[in-house]
């Protein structure tokens, strides 16, 4: 299933009739199988376009739209959440079953589908565990397999490790990669963690500040599986600075005018 | 060497075990002495040993299951009725805006008018039976129940709302499954408030027409001048309201066992 967005636009206006322009003019493509990743600095509507892929808001131009067959029960996206936005008052087991309940399945179904992925996610042991009771890192193997068991066509990842210290977050990427590599979902990752985005991803779309335009997409020439060791060689070093180069300047930009 | 002084003393809590339990003991020795004296009448103050003893007879004769029945039985109809009440109109003002625009004004105009003055007005409406009674009761919790649960549903997470419609639930799958649950903390808030505020109606409905509860129990004794069985009525209210307070906390760790996200 490919992911197309074309010339996508999202304006919002607010009740004086004040409008901003979140996004102008988007548009790439995201192949069956890629890990796209999204950069750009503060406010450059990076997180909008993902909501518009999730269907929590309509572009107010252009599409957004799958191309391929989807197979009938199989949602087009699911997403995952830099906040994780678990269910407090649901188990993990209930936490990672709920998108399957919205799909229709019968319990019996949910569990196995659901006991899967909490295999996968290393959660097994604590489907009777509350969100509260986990750490951080926990908590977004829940949010992760809870968008994983609906076996979207494309999974949609806001700023998923940003709420993680450094050291969780590292070891959350090198999961990620390994479920990734073992289930193949198509991927599109938003973050501004420019190191990030370049040792993750096949390809780097960049965004410039509001309203937000693709500056440039920076494909990344590593081989898979990747490595720590792949942090310092050229073709790393190299991605991260022409990306880095387009954004420094906008990202000073907002820091100065210091608008969220 | 200069040694780092602690700051922090001055702000350190401690348990004191043994204070809590002399605390209280220690009242009621004192008004057991006090009233041995002989400086107050008993007819002001009746001994502690006396209550106790005046209770258990009124038990033994049935006398005191009569009054806590029908008690009981007036609080609970009302409170179940005032909380379902509440909670539905509560939900429904949360989560539609039309209801919201006429629910909210009508709320905040009838809320502020003391309950206990309606019970005129609700015994010439129902009658100087039951149902007036019940009524002001179930008045008196509907209001912090709506208000709660109304306040619970409008600060239901966001995000959490966005989450569960992205993965594809409607409406009423976000009402049940994000909103109600979101809400849960602060309907129980309203359930607290509630169980307060239904014992001060009961007791003040039985007292201005009643011939059976605890209330009627009070105001029976004080026009015989029988202290003690005044003072077993008090007592009655205050277990009540000690039990009520003790289930739904039980209750509450119970429905809302996330609640401990500190």
């Amino acid at each position: 299933m490919r992911l197309l967005i074309r010339d996508v636009s999202k304006s919002f206006h607010d009740r004086h009739g004040h409008g901003v322009e979140a996004l102008a003019g988007v548009s790439f493509t995201v192949e069956p199988e890629e890990l796209v990743a999204v950069v750009g600095p503060s406010g450059c509507g990076k997180s909008t376009l993902l909501g518009m892929l999730a269907g929590l808001l309509a572009p107010s131009a252009g599409s957004v739209g799958l191309e391929g067959d989807l197979r009938p029960g199989r949602p087009p996206t699911a997403m995952v959440f830099q906040e994780f936005a678990l269910f407090p008052w649901r188990t993990v087991q209930g936490n990672v079953e709920f998108g399957l309940e919205e799909a229709g399945f019968v319990a019996p179904e949910r569990r196995a589908r659901a006991g899967r992925y909490l295999e996968l996610m290393g959660l097994a042991g604590f489907e009777r565990k509350y969100p509260h009771q986990l750490s951080g890192g926990m908590r977004q193997r829940v949010g992760i397999a809870r968008a994983l068991a609906v076996d979207p066509a494309v999974l949609l990842m806001d700023e998923p490790f940003s709420a993680l210290d450094a050291q969780t977050r590292q070891l959350m990427q090198e999961e990620l990669l390994g479920i990734w590599e073992r289930t193949r979902t198509t991927i599109l990752y938003v973050t501004h963690n420019i190191h990030e985005a370049v040792w993750m991803s096949d390809r780097v779309v960049v965004l410039s500040r509001r309203p937000g335009r693709v500056l440039d997409i920076v494909p990344v020439a590593l081989e898979r599986p990747r490595t720590a060791a792949m942090l310092g060689e050229p073709v790393f070093v190299q991605a991260v600075e022409r990306i880095w180069a387009l954004v420094r300047s906008q990202a000073r930009d907002a820091l100065r005018e210091g608008v969220a | 060497m200069i040694a780092v002084p602690d700051r922090a003393r001055a702000l350190q809590r401690r348990e004191h075990p043994l204070a809590r339990v002399l605390g209280l003991l220690g009242l009621v020795l004192l008004w057991e002495a006090l009233t041995r004296t002989g400086w107050i009448p008993a007819l002001f103050l009746p001994s502690p040993l006396g209550v106790l003893a005046a209770g258990l007879e009124m038990l033994r004769s049935g006398e005191l299951l009569a009054h806590v029945a029908t008690s009981l039985q007036r609080i609970l109809l009302g409170f179940g009725l005032g909380a379902l009440g509440g909670v539905t109109v509560g939900l429904a003002v949360g989560v539609w805006s039309l209801a919201e625009a006429i629910g909210n004004p009508l709320i905040a105009a009838t809320f502020p008018v003391p309950k206990i003055a309606l019970l005129p007005l609700l015994i010439l409406w129902l009658g100087i039976g039951e149902a007036s009674k019940v009524a002001v009761i179930t008045l008196g919790v509907f209001f912090p129940m709506a208000i709660n649960t109304y306040a619970g549903v409008r600060h239901a997470d966001p995000q959490l709302v966005r989450a569960a419609v992205s993965f594809g639930a409607g409406r009423w799958s976000v009402i049940r499954k994000v909103m109600l649950p979101a809400a849960l903390p602060m309907i129980f808030a309203g359930l607290k408030l509630g169980a307060g505020t239904s014992l001060l109606l009961l007791v003040a409905a039985e007292m201005i027409a009643a011939d059976a509860g605890i209330g009627f129990l009070i105001l029976n004794a004080q026009n015989l001048m029988e202290t003690t069985t005044l003072m077993v009525g008090i007592v009655l209210l205050s277990l009540l309201g000690l039990a009520s307070h003790w289930l739904l906390a039980r209750l509450e760790r119970v429905v809302i066992p996330w609640k401990d996200a500190a």
